[in-house]
């Protein structure tokens, strides 16, 4: 097994040993059964629309919060200290530990698909593609911002300091696309590129444009990267 | 087979370690000793790839630190500072994903694990979470987690600290089983628990090396004088006068503890026997001598002048 996989193994294991997986994924399970059950949802029928526009706002607590212990606690209890002296690379643990925090998401995404199926079943007009595209964004999204709330994480032992820096950079992210109105319109262009709701918009609607994976990829690396350096500041001389 | 060459480490304006040289040879079981903020821990994070060094090198073998950590690291089993554990877990699950980051195949693994519990103690807690374990249990899974690859390097940084006396025997014997095989650092600031296990002593103080040499030269060495006890009945001026009859001698103090009854403390070089000398004054002064005393200066001492002096800040 790679270190990294080594890694994410471990995360995973230590999320379902804690409260922490159950919590997020009965959250999103019952968002999922309340959106089926609610008219509105009856009205679009097929149309996971408003799902997923929620759930980049859940997005916005839940990410902080189960990443903001990967790391600050490693450092809090000292462990970090035996995890990089084994021969593992302070990048793999990173790595694994992002992961970690995605297959989560994921799992959680997975578990608001569950009424797809009885929408296939009962022989709705489903598009599957636009379905496609939205949890692919929202992947991407999750991406973006567990990379956040990782470089957060490395950067003190202290789990709640974590969770609001990542909270404030991640809304920060996160609302740029509704100041894009009261912006000089020389700066329009440029904030329209960084919102993470833009790029989302793009594809929700259905079109993948390399363009939009390509900023929600390189967001995510460079925040990996971050982390990545914080981590390795410590052996600065 | 481990050599530290001008290892320099600091924390922004404060040097923890300064200048530090010495080297180890396979086999040896080396105290690292030091009082509190002696910078024990920062060398040995260093060796054990944690921190970097701001000067100098560290070789194990032909393999340096700056371009071959990860090899030197497969080679260290490593016991940090307050044994840090992920207390949450079991013992088998910790132990199982150590042996995984060790690259223990799985089929081995079943063999290494019942190695190391017998050999650490740990039958009866294996599958119970750490959180739920004595510190002495603690400790020995910290020490089960550094040798479950079965190293050549073995570095212990204060293995005993915060157990209660049982447990400290206990661990100084395992410790003591876990030298026979391999080449250990132990660091300490308790002068006994290296005196007990090691071979060698390296005193160090301020980030410098202050004293290093073997258990029994760092005693003969450095514990240069005898310090002699006596009470007396005499006149406390020729008392004083004694360092002119018998030479090579200094009156350290002379004290007044009752109706002409002095508690005179002399020190002289180990090297001649003066007590015999001594006497033969007093006799001929037909003083009273109630008492005579002499004192080895033990490694204790020597620990304490080493490092004690500016340490007092
Ligand atoms: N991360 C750090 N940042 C700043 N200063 C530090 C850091 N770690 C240690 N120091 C300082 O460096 C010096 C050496 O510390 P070190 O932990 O190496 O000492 P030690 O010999 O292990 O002491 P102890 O017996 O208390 O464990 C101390 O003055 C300590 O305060
Ligand atoms: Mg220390």
């Amino acid at each position: 097994m790679s270190y990294t996989a080594l890694i994410a193994k471990k995360e995973i294991k230590s999320y379902f040993n804690s409260p922490t997986a159950y919590i997020v994924l009965t959250v999103f399970l019952l968002m999922a059964g309340w959106f089926f059950s609610s008219p509105l949802f009856l009205n679009n029928s097929s149309d996971l629309r408003t799902l997923f526009g929620i759930i980049p706002i859940i997005y916005i607590f839940f990410i902080p919060a189960i990443t903001m212990g990967l790391i600050s606690k490693e450092k809090n209890i000292g462990t970090i200290e035996t995890l990089t002296t084994l021969p593992i690379k302070d990048s793999e643990i990173i790595y694994g530990k992002f992961w970690a925090s995605m297959g989560l998401i994921v799992t959680g995404l997975l578990f608001t698909g569950v009424h797809l199926i009885t929408i296939t079943l009962l022989g709705t007009n489903v598009d599957f593609g636009a379905i496609f595209c939205g949890y692919l964004g929202l992947i991407l999204l999750g991406a973006v911002y567990s990379s956040i709330g990782i470089f957060t994480s490395s950067l003190t032992d202290n789990q709640i300091i974590s969770f609001i820096i990542s909270l404030l950079i991640v809304s920060f992210f996160f609302m740029i696309q509704f100041t894009l109105q009261i912006l000089p319109s020389g700066l329009v262009g440029f904030f329209q590129y960084i919102s993470t709701g833009y790029h989302l918009s793009n594809i929700s609607r259905g079109v993948i444009d390399t363009r939009n994976i390509v900023y929600f990829l390189s967001l995510t690396a460079l925040f990996l990267k971050l982390a990545t350096i914080v981590m390795e500041s410590r052996k600065w001389k | 087979m481990i050599k530290l060459e001008n290892l320099v480490k600091d924390y922004g304006n404060l040097r923890a370690v300064d200048h530090i040289n010495f080297q180890v040879e396979e086999g040896e079981i080396l105290g690292f000793l030091g009082p509190n903020g002696a910078g024990k821990s920062t060398t040995l994070k260093m060796l054990t790839s944690y921190l970097s060094p701001t000067e100098g090198n560290i070789q194990v073998d032909d393999l340096n630190i700056f371009d071959n950590s990860i090899e030197i690291r497969k080679l260290i089993g490593y016991l940090p500072e307050h044994n840090p554990l992920y207390t949450e877990m079991t013992v088998y699950d910790y132990l199982h994903f150590i042996a995984e980051a060790r690259e223990i195949d799985s089929k081995k693994f079943k063999k290494v694990l019942k190695n190391v519990v017998e050999k650490c103690g740990l039958n009866g807690v294996i599958s119970k979470p750490i959180q739920t374990l004595s510190k002495g249990y603690r400790q020995r899974v910290g020490l089960a987690q550094a040798i479950i690859h079965d190293p050549k390097i073995l570095i212990l940084d204060e293995p005993t600290s915060g157990l209660d006396p049982n447990q400290i025997v206990e661990i100084r014997e395992l410790i003591k089983e876990l030298g026979k095989e391999k080449t250990l650092i132990i660091s300490s600031h308790i002068l006994q628990e290296v005196q007990a296990v090691c071979d060698r002593i390296i005193i160090i103080n301020k980030g410098k090396i202050v004293a290093d040499g073997s258990t029994e030269e760092l005693k003969s060495n450095l514990q240069g004088k005898t310090k002699l006890t006596l009470d007396v009945i005499a006149d406390e001026d020729s008392l004083a006068k004694i360092v002119d009859y018998v030479h090579n001698i200094s009156v350290h103090s002379i004290k007044n503890i009752g109706e002409k009854t002095f508690k005179t403390i002399i020190e002289y070089d180990s090297v001649i026997d003066k007590r015999a000398e001594i006497y033969n004054y007093i006799k001929k002064q037909d003083w009273t001598l109630l008492e005579m005393h002499r004192e080895n200066v033990s490694l204790e001492d020597v620990f304490r002048n080493l490092t004690v002096e500016e340490g007092a800040n």
